[in-house]
C-alpha cells in the first residue's frame, strides 16, 4: 500500500491523476538508476507539497481528468505517455500557471531524494553546516580590465 | 480610537529592515528614547531552509520572496495582478535583507544627475560626493567584500576580500576579456572572513533563503545588535495601521496592532517611516485625517506614484564545461560595460550585468523544464544531466525611470490579518525598458556564446523579480514635485521622516540596498545636526 498523506486536500481520483502525471513527467530510469517521481516515497512528499497549492492543484487535476475523459474516453490514469503529454500541452496553453505549479512541486520533491542525489553524485545532506568548496581562482585575469583604465562617467 | 496608550517616545521608527536599522543605529548616540516597531519576528538562523535537504522547496513556500505565496501571518497581501512584475519583500527584523542575495553596489556618480546628463527624469537633491562618507560607513557596518580599484567607480575601499572566483568566474572572466568588456568581482554584503561577530561564508549557496551561517549581512545581524546595545528598543509583532496628527498638523504618534491583535496608540515626538516603496505609501495613504484627506504628506499628490522596480532579464547558458553549479553564493562578478547612455542603442540610461555562479539542483530542473530544454518522459534524465552543474548566466538589472502612472494605491477590498487595507500595484513596462531588456538579452547571449554556451535560456522580464521598491515618496526641494525634502523630512509634516527606497528620485541600474542604507545614515546625520531646530 502506498503512503498517501491523510490530510491531503485531493480526492482519491485527483491523487491518482497526479501520480500518473508525475510518472509521465519524470519516469524511472534503469540507465541512470533512479526512481520515477511516482515512486511511493517521492510521491508521498509531492502530496504533502500539494497542500500548499491545494486550489490550483485541484483545479488542474480536474481539468486533466476531464480532458482525458472528453478526448480519449478514458481516465487520465490510463493514458499513454504521448497522450498525456498532448493533454498537458493543451492545458498548459490555456492555464500555464496550473502546469507550472504541478512541475514545481514535482521537481522540488524529486530532486532531493537520496537515490536521485546519489545518482547525480551530489552530497546527500543539507548545505548547512558543512558548506562547499569553491576554488579561489586567479584574479590576475583582471589585468586587461585594469589596463583599460577608469570608465566611470564624470558628472562635471 | 485605540484603547491602549503608551508613554510617548522621542523617535518612533516604523520598520526594522535595511533603512530602519541604519537609522536606529545612527540616532542611538543622541541618547533619545528610540523605539522601532516591526510587524514581523526576529529570525532564527538555524531554522533557515539551508539547514534542511528540502531547502530549495522551502524557498518557494515559507521563505518565498513573494508575500502572496509565503502568506505568513506577519505578511500583508499585495494585489499586483496588474503588473508584469510581482512584488518581492520580507517582513521581519532585517526586512528584505533576510532574503536578498547580498549584492551591494553603490550608485554611480552619474545616477544622481540623469536630467543634467541625459535629459530624463530629475536630478537628485543629493549627489555621490555628499553621500560618499556614508557609503563608507555603511560598508563598514554591513561588512562589504569585494576588490578595490574597480575602474567603473571612483576610488573606494572594500572591507573584506572578494568571494572566490570559482570555476564560473574563470569561465566568465575569460569570455569578458575576449570581448574586451568591463568586469569586476561584485561588491557583496557577505563576510568572506570573520567579521564583527559573524562567521565567514562557507558557500552554502542558499543566500536567497536566509543565511544560516550568518555570513550574509542582513540588518538583524549587523546594525541591530549594535543599535540595541546602544539603547534602542525594538518591538516585534507591532503592525502600524496609521500615523496620527495633532491640531498643528504634526505627527503625534501611531495606532498599531500588537502581537495579540490589540489596538494601541504610541505617542512620539518624531516619526520615521522605513517600510519600503510599497509599505510606506500604503501607510501614508491609510493615514487619512481632516488635515490630510488624501493621505498624510500627500499635498503634492505624489505619494504612491512613480513606482520603480528594476526590470530584470535573466539569461542562462548551458556549457560543455563544468561550472560551480550549486556551490557558492549565486553572486560572482558584474559588468558595467553597458551602464551609461549610448543613444545609438535606442534607449537612455543602462544596466549592470550581474553574473550568476550557477543554478541549484531544483532550479536547474525548473529552468530546464519550463523553457522546454528538459523534456517530460524518456529524455528527461539525460537532458537534466547535460544541464546539471553546467549552467552559468546572469541577470541584467535595468534602470527603471519614474512614470506617474506606475503607482501604489489602496486596494478597495484586500486587507491584511488585522483588517488594514492592503496595497494595489499598477505598473507597466516602458518602451525604454523594453528596448533596454532586449539589448541586454542580446549582449548577455553574446557573452554566453563567447563562453561556449550551446543553449541559451531567457526570462525577460523576470516575473517574480520585483525585489526593489522605489520612488513612491520621492525626495526633492520643491514641495509640489516631491514628498520629502533633501534630507528626508516630509514637506507637509515637519516631524515626519521617510528613509526607505520610496524616497529615491531615480532607480539607477544597480541593487538599491547600499544606497537605501546610506541615505538613512545621511538623513540621520542631518537630523542630528539640526536637533535644536529640527522642526523649523
Amino acid at each position: 500500500m502506498e503512503k498517501i498523506a491523510s490530510d491531503s486536500p485531493l480526492t482519491d481520483e485527483q491523487a491518482a491523476t497526479l501520480k500518473t502525471l508525475t510518472g509521465l513527467m519524470i519516469p524511472a530510469s534503469e540507465t541512470f538508476g533512479v526512481p520515477g517521481a511516482d515512486d511511493a516515497q517521492i510521491f508521498g512528499e509531492i502530496l504533502v507539497a500539494a497542500r500548499n497549492h491545494a486550489a490550483v492543484v485541484s483545479e488542474a487535476l480536474t481539468a486533466l481528468a476531464q480532458a482525458a475523459a472528453t478526448d480519449l474516453a478514458k481516465p487520465f490514469t490510463e493514458v499513454t505517455s504521448a497522450e498525456g503529454q498532448e493533454i498537458v500541452n493543451r492545458v498548459q496553453a490555456s492555464h500555464p500557471r496550473w502546469v507550472a505549479v504541478l512541475v514545481s512541486i514535482t521537481v522540488e520533491c524529486y530532486y532531493r531524494d537520496a537515490r536521485v542525489m546519489a545518482s547525480l553524485e551530489m552530497p546527500t545532506r543539507a548545505p548547512f553546516p558543512d558548506g562547499y568548496d569553491v576554488p579561489q581562482g586567479d584574479w590576475s585575469l583582471l589585468d586587461p580590465v585594469r589596463e583599460r583604465g577608469p570608465i566611470w562617467r564624470r558628472t562635471s | 480610537m485605540a484603547d491602549r496608550v503608551e508613554d510617548p517616545v522621542d523617535v518612533l521608527i516604523i520598520g526594522a529592515g535595511a533603512s530602519g536599522a541604519a537609522m536606529a543605529w545612527s540616532l542611538a548616540d543622541t541618547r533619545m528614547h528610540i523605539v522601532c516597531m516591526e510587524q514581523g519576528d526576529w529570525m532564527v538562523p538555524e531554522q533557515y531552509p539551508s539547514s534542511g535537504i528540502d531547502w530549495e522547496a522551502r524557498s518557494f513556500s515559507d521563505f518565498s520572496i513573494s508575500p502572496n505565496r509565503r502568506k505568513r501571518d506577519t505578511d500583508y497581501p499585495i494585489n499586483d495582478s496588474n503588473s508584469p512584475i510581482a512584488v518581492a519583500n520580507f517582513n521581519g527584523v532585517g526586512g528584505g535583507t533576510v532574503l536578498y542575495a547580498g549584492h551591494f553596489p553603490r550608485f554611480h556618480p552619474s545616477d544622481f544627475k540623469v536630467q543634467s546628463l541625459d535629459g530624463v527624469a530629475d536630478d537628485w537633491p543629493v549627489d555621490y560626493e555628499m553621500l560618499e562618507p556614508f557609503y563608507a560607513t555603511n560598508d563598514r557596518m554591513m561588512g562589504v567584500a569585494g576588490m578595490s580599484g574597480d575602474p567603473a567607480y571612483p576610488n573606494k575601499q572594500t572591507v573584506m576580500p572578494p568571494l572566490p572566483m570559482g570555476l564560473s568566474g574563470q569561465i566568465m572572466g575569460e569570455a569578458f576579456n575576449e570581448l574586451g568588456w568591463h568586469w569586476w568581482p561584485s561588491d557583496v554584503a557577505i563576510a568572506t572572513t570573520e567579521y564583527d561577530g559573524r562567521a565567514a561564508c562557507i558557500n552554502l549557496g542558499a543566500c536567497g533563503a536566509g543565511c544560516a551561517q550568518g555570513a550574509k549581512a542582513s540588518s538583524d545581524v549587523t546594525y541591530w545588535p549594535h543599535a540595541i546595545r546602544a539603547g534602542v528598543e525594538l518591538r516585534t509583532r507591532c503592525r502600524v495601521r496609521e500615523i496620527t496628527v495633532n491640531d498643528e498638523g504634526m505627527a503625534s504618534g501611531v495606532i498599531y496592532f500588537d502581537e495579540h491583535g490589540q489596538e494601541r496608540f504610541q505617542a512620539a515626538e518624531v516619526v520615521v517611516i522605513a517600510c519600503n516603496g510599497v509599505g510606506t505609501p500604503r501607510l501614508l495613504l491609510n493615514s487619512v485625517s481632516t488635515a490630510f484627506p488624501d493621505g498624510l504628506a500627500n499635498s503634492s499628490g505624489l505619494v504612491g506614484k512613480n513606482l520603480m522596480f528594476h526590470p530584470y532579464a535573466n539569461i542562462q547558458g548551458v556549457l560543455p564545461r563544468e561550472t560551480d553549479g550549486y556551490r557558492g553564493p549565486p553572486l560572482s562578478l558584474w559588468s558595467k560595460e553597458f551602464y551609461e547612455t549610448d543613444e545609438s542603442r535606442g534607449f537612455v540610461r543602462g544596466f549592470t550585468l550581474e553574473m550568476h555562479r550557477g543554478t541549484r539542483v531544483v532550479g536547474t530542473a525548473l529552468r530546464g523544464m519550463m523553457s522546454g530544454h528538459i523534456p517530460w518522459g524518456e529524455g528527461h534524465h539525460e537532458a537534466y544531466r547535460r544541464m546539471h552543474n553546467h549552467m552559468i548566466g546572469m541577470s541584467a538589472i535595468c534602470e527603471d525611470l519614474p512614470e506617474a502612472h506606475n503607482r501604489v494605491t489602496i486596494d478597495p477590498q484586500l486587507v491584511d490579518g488585522d483588517g488594514i487595507p492592503a496595497p494595489r500595484i499598477d505598473y507597466t513596462l516602458s518602451e525604454n525598458s523594453r528596448k533596454m531588456l532586449d539589448f541586454a538579452v542580446d549582449k548577455g547571449s553574446e557573452l554566453l556564446t563567447t563562453a561556449g554556451a550551446t543553449d541559451i535560456l531567457v526570462e525577460s522580464p523576470i516575473a517574480f523579480g520585483g525585489w526593489h521598491l522605489l520612488g513612491t515618496a520621492r525626495m526633492g526641494k520643491d514641495p509640489e514635485n516631491s514628498v520629502v525634502n533633501e534630507w528626508g523630512r516630509a514637506h507637509d509634516v515637519k516631524n515626519l521622516f521617510i528613509v526607505d527606497g520610496s524616497i529615491f528620485v531615480t532607480s539607477a541600474g544597480v541593487n538599491p540596498t547600499q544606497t537605501i542604507q546610506t541615505l538613512a545614515l545621511y538623513i540621520a546625520d542631518q537630523m542630528k545636526k539640526r536637533l535644536a531646530n529640527l522642526f523649523d
